[in-house]
């Protein structure tokens, strides 16, 4: 079992924003149930800002952790902010993952850069 | 301890640091002795790391090669397989008695008149049954035989291997005369009394201990899929190691419930692979065919002694609850609510999301 920091912990066990948004303007997803880790975002846009952002996520203490941050750290940015959010940045913000966990747990900004693409794609056709 | 446990000879015991050097000395050691007479070793598919990765450093540096017997879906070795895996030039075959992990015990008897009417040795690492079922090594067949202090209270560091008398074995650490000149090294004779004392006080009590140790897990499996919709038992129902628990919940990954359930103050531990530090499924949950997806939900709960009934009321009233906040987090579970499907890969997969490092997480 890896060693987590107290951060990581603390939102692994009491994470933020998890649900799913009905009527979502983006839905992201990545991950593979067979590799034991899956994430599923859901964000609502207002005024080119990221109004609420909800999660689902299948996976170890890590990718819970990580999901919940990206939510808390997603959430009231704007389009353009929320895109910069790298999973880096999201294991900084976390005080460090275990190394072994830096990529398979880490997707959280991946996911979440997903549903706002695919909130950009509707846009797209709906103008 | 020597003739205390295994009513086996003293002169047959030879003792070492640990259960990963027996079966080393075990696998290395016979196959160094006998392989003028043949270069095939047979190892079932659940051995235990020490076993298998012995197996493959003799395929890899001295030319052996190795069949990898296949189990059943409880994991349990079939004569038939066996007999069929048999070759002319077989010298060894090693099959554990009883897994570790999902507790299945193995015939190692009726294995073993099969091996030895072709004149085969037979391994058996029992470094999970000593203490909890009775070992006759003269009864059970065997040529060599794994055992570990450490698995029965006793100290770390002490470690036996059983070579039945007139079987070789090469030693595989050279240098010293100890241990008949089979294992070089100052014995760890405070490891050893305690190796002894355990195996003692183990044989003393282990028929009382396992009587009571065997209704813990009944109720624990027979109660636990009462509170827990979608979970599944891993190993034989009956054929079973008497504190072992090991089950498949769908829909959540197994290193969460091991986090909750150790803040509630229960150590349990899971196959899969997040909890691994190399990332990758547990060997014995794939060769029982247990869908990959599933298998990353497993829990592995071990009762010894020192456990109570109020442990089984505590894990049946904790655990469910458990498993209900992280199935509320994982959209695996939302899907199967929503559609009554399973998604084995839905859209978003990432089949490019590999894990390539070794098991030992290198």
């Amino acid at each position: 079992m890896a060693f987590y920091s107290d951060k990581v912990l603390e939102h692994f066990k009491n994470p933020r924003n998890v649900g799913e948004i009905t009527n979502a303007d983006g839905i992201g997803e990545i991950g593979n149930p067979v590799c034991g880790d899956m994430m599923t975002f859901y964000v609502k846009i207002k005024d080119n800002k990221l109004e609420d952002v909800k999660f689902k996520t299948f996976g170890c203490g890590a990718a819970i952790a990580v999901s919940s941050m990206v939510s808390e750290m997603a959430k009231g940015k704007s389009v353009e902010d929320a895109l910069k959010i790298t999973n880096e940045s999201v294991a900084a913000e976390l005080g460090g993952l275990p190394p072994n966990k830096m990529h398979c747990s880490n997707l959280g900004a991946d996911a979440l850069h997903r549903a706002i693409e695919d909130y950009q794609n509707k846009h797209k056709e709906a103008k | 301890m020597k003739q205390v446990y295994l009513d086996a000879n003293s002169s047959e015991i030879y003792f070492t640091s640990c259960g990963s050097e027996s079966n080393n000395f075990a696998i290395k050691g016979a196959a160094d002795a006998y392989k003028q007479k043949g270069k095939h070793i047979i190892v079932s598919s659940i051995e235990h790391f020490s076993v298998l990765y012995s197996a493959k450093r003799l395929e890899q540096s001295s030319g052996f090669e190795i069949t990898y017997l296949p189990v059943d879906k409880y994991g349990l070795v079939s004569s038939g397989e066996l007999e069929k895996a048999i070759r002319n030039d077989t010298i060894l075959v090693s099959i554990q008695h009883a897994n570790p992990e999902i507790g299945t015990i193995q015939n190692v008897e009726e294995l073993s008149k099969i091996v030895h009417a072709k004149n085969i040795l037979l391994h058996t690492d029992a470094v999970c049954t000593v203490g909890l079922e009775p070992i006759d090594v003269y009864k059970m067949g065997v040529d060599l035989l794994s055992l570990s202090s450490s698995q029965i209270y006793g100290p770390k560091g002490a470690a036996a291997l059983y070579i039945k008398k007139g079987v070789r074995a090469i030693p595989q650490i050279d240098g010293g005369i100890q241990e008949s000149g089979r294992r070089a090294g100052t014995e760890n004779i405070p490891g050893i009394v305690g190796f002894g004392k355990a195996c003692e006080i183990a044989k003393s009590e282990m028929e009382e201990n396992n009587k009571k140790i065997v209704l813990l897990r009944n109720r624990l499996i027979a109660e636990l899929p009462n509170k827990i919709e979608h979970i599944y038992l891993n190993g034989h129902n009956l054929k079973r190691l008497p504190g072992n628990v090991n089950f498949s919940v769908e829909f959540v990954e197994g290193e969460g419930m091991l986090l909750l359930l150790d803040d509630a103050g229960v150590n349990v531990t899971s196959g899969s692979a997040c909890t691994s530090k190399a990332l990758k499924l547990s060997h014995v949950l794939s060769a029982i065919k247990v869908d990959t997806a599933i298998a990353q939900g497993s829990v592995l709960m071990t009762f010894s002694k020192y456990n109570s009934p109020d442990d089984v009321d505590y894990i049946l009233q904790e655990f469910p609850l458990i498993v209900k906040k992280l199935r509320d987090m994982s959209p695996l579970y939302a899907y199967f609510l929503k559609t009554g499907t399973r998604q084995a890969a839905g859209p978003g997969t990432d089949y490019d999301h590999h894990h390539d490092r070794d098991e030992h997480g290198k």
